[in-house]
């Protein structure tokens, strides 16, 4: 192994931090270190294994999260950084014992085969739809200046607005018509 | 992670003074990009100042006379989904659009998007590889090395990355303006001045100094605006940096150039506006495709591809000539 030749900084205050949060509908309070990222402190402190840590670096999307109903990736933000968010995991999107529709359509469409990915993809998938109805654009949409609708969201602009999601097991095809279902009703 | 201290900032002032006298402190917005280089050992910080806080400084403002304020706290997904944005400057939101992904533009911010430093894979590389951006004077691995990914312009021996963000490529061609913040007041820096070639001194991306803080980015009222386009070319389709980029701004009569604007990413250390081209183009014809090819080559003299890249000469041309006629489209 080649030596890591730059000495690590000492900090002198990494003493742990108090972060009041709320975690799928509960008021939590956590003592955590500066340097935990949200992912890690659900995973490890409030014991929510169900959001994954697949590169721990913003680029494979397993460690989605809603905070204060937005998706984002919880390996690269830092837990203390929290202080009076909402933070929904895949632990808190069902209802009463009910499904939440998109966790049902993963399951009628078979949006999965190891399930490492899934938390991320349903995750981001609800807010997603959340997004198109509010009107954003995407990559895939021909022209930005117009206002869009969700029925303009295609299979194309499912992929595309998708795409921070990656499957290993390479179940798209499932997870744009699961998605789709969802949001549109389509088949 | 190695270990740090974090607090937040409640104040502008209070921020820009602390970071002024603690060259060990930096400050945290998104954190996407800061802490992939600390995870990275890229970066190693011993402070943290959370700047989420500060107010006023995540607004989108359109200005009346078709100007545009974006505060340095803005979300990337919440400047490209603005419906002024959109209708002023495709182009704008279209460059954020083809950044990253949903959840990453959700925590992004318009300031450390522009700060963002580059995907150079030695720059990255956590076993301390020769690199001079990160460690001065330790060589440049990637000058013979990998460089597939690197600059056919404006490189230097001591450094060929180039600038990874997007939208920085649109702002460039728009002649946006960056606002600081620092001790001694507010200073407004030129787009084409902010970001700096490698030189001699590749470790500084920036104009920026010590105890600066970015307040927004305002892109002027222009003719060439509306009738814009970004355009990326990568290795996939989605969810990747770029290869080449191009951002186009034309004003037209009828089918006739009046002004184009024209800048590079995925070329340079910084943005690269093709200015020659830009002359050049002045009073073609978006259907003499002959004519539009010829006024961009003029920009391509200078063009040093590495030995990994030399693709990207002719993709850089065909990318800025479909740029043009996309942004010709909505002319
Ligand atoms: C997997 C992945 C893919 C990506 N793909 C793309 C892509 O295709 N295109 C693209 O353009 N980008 C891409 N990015 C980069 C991403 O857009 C940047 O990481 C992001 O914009 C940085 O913003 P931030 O708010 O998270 O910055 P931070 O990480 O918080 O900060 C970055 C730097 O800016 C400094 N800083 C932040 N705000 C200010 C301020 N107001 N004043 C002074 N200094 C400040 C910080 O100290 C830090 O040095 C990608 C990132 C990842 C992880
Ligand atoms: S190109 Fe620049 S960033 Fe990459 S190894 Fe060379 S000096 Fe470092
Ligand atoms: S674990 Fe967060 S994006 Fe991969
Ligand atoms: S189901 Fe295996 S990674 Fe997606």
């Amino acid at each position: 192994m080649r030596s890591r030749t730059r000495p690590i900084p000492k900090a002198d205050v990494s003493a742990p931090l108090s972060v009041r949060l709320t975690v799928n509908g509960r008021p939590r309070t956590i003592a955590v270190e500066p340097r935990t990222t949200l992912l890690d402190a659900l995973r490890d402190m409030l014991a929510l294994s169900g959001t994954k840590k697949g590169c721990d670096r913003g680029e494979c999307g397993a460690c989605t999260v809603h905070i204060d109903g937005r998706r984002v990736l919880s390996c690269m933000t830092l837990a203390a950084m929290q202080e009076g968010r909402r933070i929904t995991t895949i632990e808190g999107l069902e209802d009463g014992g009910r499904l939440h529709p998109v966790q049902a359509a993963f399951v009628e469409h078979d949006g999965f085969q190891c399930g490492f990915c899934t938390s991320g993809q349903i995750m981001s998938g609800v807010a997603m739809i959340e997004e198109a109805k509010a009107g954003w654009p995407s990559a895939a949409t021909a022209d930005v200046a117009r206002s869009l609708t969700l029925a303009d969201l295609s299979n194309a602009e499912i992929r595309e607005r998708m795409s921070g999601n990656l499957c290993r097991c390479a179940c798209y095809p499932n997870i744009v018509e699961a998605i789709a279902e969802a949001a549109t009703g389509r088949r | 992670m190695h270990r740090f201290a974090l607090s937040r900032a409640g104040d502008a002032a209070m921020a820009i003074a602390a970071h002024a006298r603690d060259p060990a402190l930096a400050f945290i917005a998104g954190g996407t990009d800061l802490l992939g280089l600390m995870k990275d050992r890229a970066a190693l910080p011993e402070r943290l100042l959370d700047i989420n806080g500060l107010p006023d400084m995540a607004r989108i403002e359109a200005v009346p006379d078709g100007g545009l304020r974006i505060g340095a706290l803005a979300r990337m997904s919440d400047v490209a989904a603005d419906v002024e944005v959109r209708r002023r400057f495709p182009v704008i939101a279209e460059a954020l659009l083809f950044a990253a992904s949903g959840q990453l533009r959700n925590m992004a911010s318009i300031g450390g998007n522009i700060l963002q430093r580059t995907r150079c894979p030695y720059f990255r590389d956590g076993d301390d590889l020769p690199c001079n951006k990160r460690r001065a004077g330790s060589g440049c691995a990637a000058l013979r090395g990998l460089n597939r990914n690197h600059a056919i312009f404006g490189w230097s021996e001591a450094c060929v990355a180039t600038h990874a963000s997007d939208v920085a490529v649109a702002f460039a061609a728009l002649d946006a303006h960056v606002i600081v913040r620092g001790r001694s007041g507010e200073r407004s820096i030129p787009f084409g001045d902010f970001h700096r070639l490698p030189g001699d001194t590749p470790q500084r991306d920036t104009a920026l100094e010590r105890g600066e803080l970015i307040v927004a980015v305002e892109v002027p009222a222009q003719e060439a605006g509306r009738a814009s386009h970004y355009l990326k070319v990568r290795d996939r389709q989605s969810y990747e940096f770029a290869l080449v980029s191009a951002a186009a701004a034309l004003a037209t009569d009828g089918r006739r150039i009046r002004s184009a604007r024209l800048a590079l990413g995925g070329v340079a250390h910084k943005p690269w506006r093709l200015t020659a081209a830009e002359t050049a183009l002045r009073g073609a014809s978006l259907d003499d495709v002959e004519a539009l090819k010829s006024a961009i080559a003029t920009s391509f003299a200078d063009a040093r591809p590495l030995a990994g890249n030399g693709f990207k000469v002719e993709l850089a041309r065909r990318v800025s000539l479909r740029a043009l006629q996309s942004a010709g489209a909505r002319a």
